[in-house]
């Protein structure tokens, strides 16, 4: 007997209707006054472009003023943790003279927003930014201009502050509401937003440059927020993908016959695709599986993990020409020692919390999906051609999402439940497991780097050749004065799906070109610190560098000797910003571990506009940085992942935090660069010249732990 | 084969009538409408799925819906007090530890548990109790401000 005298009798065999996210909830999230904006939003939204795009959006399609007081911003940029919601909602109110708390931001929702391009390469902080700067300030000089025609007084003698215009003379004030419920507010924000107005300098913010918090942050401690996964639809079924046994494997018979004979249950196979869906995700999993037995397929020969560097390498496309300057040929020629090494980097999975999720809902030819996707217009597209309906009819909504770090790009999970939608005529949830997402999501691509270095007699570095296969070209090229050099990127046959990642192939890229920067210096007899700085010219890198080793103390940690602990560090830019990191790691020789004990990083990305936030970014790129430096990698065999789960793929956790000392260097003579990838790709290298430091042991392969052990 | 299950669920009773080899994830989230604990592997690996059984911390992902007949579920959902935050929630949103916030259901909840049973943890203590929950946006540093914040204050409203 249960005795809980609170307790409320409640008795539910299914899932009770969600309320329907009608017109009504829209008008009540945005504000009195929204169908028109509902209205221009979707038809403003097809491919115009309001965050670098160039071409320029009205003001409506930005910026409403709420009757409340209140002001809706639209954007198509996704919040996914890394802080764009509270950055915007300052950027506006900052162009607004408001108080951060009276914007009210709605994101990526192809249904509403302008398009501002996809939410990566960390392109928030320098396009969507100043786009929605521009909109702001363009509203504010439309509403003063109002209020300046209503009083019949020249706009440059009206004052605006904390929402209301003000006539200094007379002292009448007007609020923005006002204005919004008496002038005609809307006609004047069918203007374009201007894209050379004045914007607020960095000495006169007020909200820009302050630590606001996540606006919706409440709801996430108080688990009110609805994630993409967490959205239900009224009659909603959970619905499952058949997955081929590996990877290239092609369907040639199955028998659905299992499943369609369970009550509840719906299946569908078109060709390739199969999937079932229930009332429950265990039904349409036991569904799946049932009838996944009886398939039959047919299976092609993969690249193992074991083999794949040398894959990488054999199939290395060499032919573009490198970026050069000088002669390599005659710097090799002339120096007195020259050094050659291949770096390695394994596969790596995004792994955000959040896997990949969607539902989808078909009315009356109408598709709208929720899910958690970097780039909702990019998905609208896909899908419109995917289902070859007008791209008006597609509607996608991201909620703020469970992670994403570069791998949400693709939206599978979206056309995996339209699909089922479609066929089975009810809205369907697909949720990947954890398994389909280190399976089937696309992969930080693996790299093989090969390195040769010139020095002269006198231990500079006179020659640079560098070729770095598979990872992309980020932060490839080096940042140290070097005569001659020969820098390339060359693609190359890839046996997994890849794609983007945390400041994709700079993680790679920098990881090689520091390691090796540290070979030469001990090459050279210098010391790791002296010598880069010996060929530095870059006076941001200069300064980061020079904080991050005034802070941790490295001239006299340098001449500390504890056996099987080292210090190291690294540095490089990319993304229009600058990081340095040092990092001591402790052996334990017995069990082949690395432990990062302490981790000093400065970072510099212009002025700061959310101190709190970009703290949350650095540290959260260093602690991330760690997993692929020290044990994530993707093995897989066949085709098949071996180990897509948590306990075989090792990511971070708190026993690998460690100490993090981390400077955030304010600039205010550039422009603010995004912040949410580069403080990842100092941390490895840094590793791994510690690992030296410690060891005498040179590892030229990430993950670091596994190449430790079979060098110790 | 179907069985009536009851749980109170942040106080309220509710009842199902469901397979109960169902995981008390998947019920909560599909049949209770009670979204806070969050999949993150399904397989007892990562803790967004944390909730507290009869006041113990739980992985719902792995514990069968028959095991949790009659027992009381609190999910973050019922942690605050009206519009009085708990204090640990208010730990994480006063030191900023979330970013996406997928793991903070799970994290606050570990976090409960932890201090119920330890209300003056050491740093090693909260490091080694919360290690099962992972944070991908790799948030820990403030996580682990959040939760010595939250010992703080509880201890200061015990002691008043
Ligand atoms: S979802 Fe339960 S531990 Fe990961
Ligand atoms: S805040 Fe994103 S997973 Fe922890």
């Amino acid at each position: 007997m249960i005795e809980d005298t609170l307790a409320e009798e409640m008795v539910e065999t299914a899932r009770p209707d969600t309320v329907k996210l009608s017109r009504r909830t829209f008008v009540q999230l945005l504000g009195s006054g929204l169908l028109i904006t509902v209205t221009e939003g979707v038809s403003l939204g097809q491919g115009r472009r309001g965050g670098g795009g160039g071409r320029s959006i009205p003001v409506a399609a930005r910026i409403h003023i709420n009757k409340d007081g209140t002001i809706s911003v639209m954007t198509g940029k996704v919040e996914e943790g890394q802080g764009p919601r509270a950055q915007l909602s300052q950027a506006a109110a900052e162009e607004l003279r408001v108080h951060v708390d009276l914007i009210r931001l709605i994101m990526s929702d192809t249904g509403l927003v302008p398009d501002d391009g996809i939410t990566a390469g960390s392109r928030t902080t320098p396009s969507t930014v100043p786009a929605v700067r521009q909109g702001a300030a363009t509203a504010r000089e439309l509403l003063t201009d109002l209020a300046a025609r209503q009083w019949k007084v020249d706009p440059g003698t009206l004052i605006v502050r904390e929402g209301s215009i003000r006539n200094e003379a007379t002292g009448k004030t007007i609020t923005y509401a006002d204005l919004a419920n008496s002038a005609n507010v809307d006609d004047a924000f069918k203007q374009s937003v201007s894209s050379d107005i004045a914007l607020t300098p960095v000495d006169e913010w007020k909200t820009m440059g302050t630590s606001v918090a996540r606006p919706n942050s409440r709801d996430v401690v108080t688990g009110s927020h609805k994630y993409p996964s967490d959205i239900v639809r009224p009659n909603m079924l959970y619905g499952k993908i058949l997955r081929p046994p590996s990877y290239g494997a092609k369907l040639e018979s199955i028998d659905l016959s299992k499943a369609k004979a369970v009550k509840g249950v719906v299946v569908v196979r078109d060709d390739q695709f199969v999937g079932c869906a229930a009332p429950s995700s265990l039904a349409a999993n036991r569904a799946l599986e049932a009838i996944a037995k009886t398939a039959s397929w047919k299976t092609v020969s993969q690249v193992s993990s074991r083999q794949v560097h040398s894959h990488l390498k054999k199939n290395a496309r060499r032919g573009g020409r490198p970026g050069s300057r000088g002669s390599v040929k005659k710097g090799f020629a002339d120096a007195s020692k020259v050094l050659n090494e291949t770096y390695e980097v394994a596969y790596v999975q995004h792994t955000p919390m959040e896997p990949r999720a969607a539902i989808a809902e078909w009315e009356d030819g109408k598709l709208t999906v929720w899910t958690g996707v970097d780039g909702p217009q990019r998905v609208q597209g896909d899908l419109a051609r995917t289902f070859q309906v007008p791209s008006e009819r597609v509607r996608v909504i991201v909620p703020d999402m469970g992670g994403g770090f570069g791998g949400k790009h693709t939206g599978e999970a979206a056309e995996e439940a339209a699909r089922l939608a479609k066929a089975f005529g009810r809205p369907v949830a697909v949720h990947w497991t954890r398994a389909e997402e280190f399976t089937w999501a696309y992969a930080r691509p693996a790299a093989v780097i090969e390195c040769k270095g010139g020095l002269d007699d006198k231990g500079s570095l006179i020659a640079w050749d560098f070729t770095s296969i598979n990872p992309g070209g980020s932060a490839i090229d080096t940042p140290y004065r070097i005569a001659n050099t020969a820098i390339l990127s060359a693609s190359s046959d890839s046996p997994l799906r890849q794609g983007s990642y945390r400041c994709l192939g700079a993680t790679a890229n920098n990881f090689a070109r520091e390691s090796f920067m540290d070979e030469l210096a001990a090459a050279a007899g210098a010391d790791p610190l002296a010598f880069r700085l010996a060929h530095l010219d870059n006076p941001r890198i200069r300064a980061v560098l020079e904080a991050a080793a005034k802070h941790f103390d490295w001239p006299r940690r340098r001449r500390q000797a504890t056996a099987d602990v080292g210090i190291g560090l690294a540095c490089g830019t990319e993304k229009n910003s600058v990081v340095a990191a040092c990092a001591q790691v402790r052996i334990d020789r017995r069990r082949g571990r690395i432990k990062v004990e302490h981790v000093c990083e400065a970072f510099e990305c212009g002025p700061i506009q959310n101190p709190a936030n970009l703290l949350s970014q650095v540290q959260g790129c260093i602690t991330m940085g760690l997993g692929p430096a020290l044990r994530e990698q993707l093995q897989f065999e066949d085709g098949k992942i071996l180990n897509a789960s948590f306990a075989g793929y090792l990511v971070p956790r708190f026993k690998d935090v460690p100490k993090l000392d981390i400077q955030l260097m304010n600039k205010t003579d550039t422009p603010s660069a995004g912040a949410g990838e580069t403080p990842i790709i100092a941390i490895a290298p840094a590793v791994a010249n510690a690992v030296f430091a410690a060891t005498g042991i040179r590892v030229r392969s990430m993950p670091m732990e596994d190449a430790l052990r079979k060098q110790l | 084969m179907d069985a009536t299950i009851t749980l109170i669920v942040n106080g309220q009773k509710r009842t199902v009538v469901t397979d109960p080899e169902r995981p008390l994830l998947d019920v909560l989230r599909e049949d209770l409408d009670v979204m806070g604990p969050k999949y993150g592997c399904g397989e007892g690996l990562c803790g967004a799925c944390t909730v507290l059984m009869d006041g113990k911390r739980t992985l719902s992902c792995i514990t069968p819906l028959g095991d949790a007949d009659k027992k009381k579920i609190t999910t973050i959902e019922g942690l605050a007090d009206g519009d009085r935050l708990h204090p640990v929630q208010q730990a994480f949103l006063d030191e900023g530890a979330i970013q996406c916030g997928y793991c903070t259901p799970g994290m606050i909840l570990s976090a409960v548990a932890l201090l119920k049973e330890n209300p003056r943890p050491t740093d090693e203590q909260i490091t080694e109790w919360m290690n099962g929950n992972i944070c991908r946006c790799n948030g820990y540093a403030k996580i682990l401000n959040a939760v010595r914040r939250a010992a703080s204050q509880i201890k200061e409203v015990t002691r008043s």
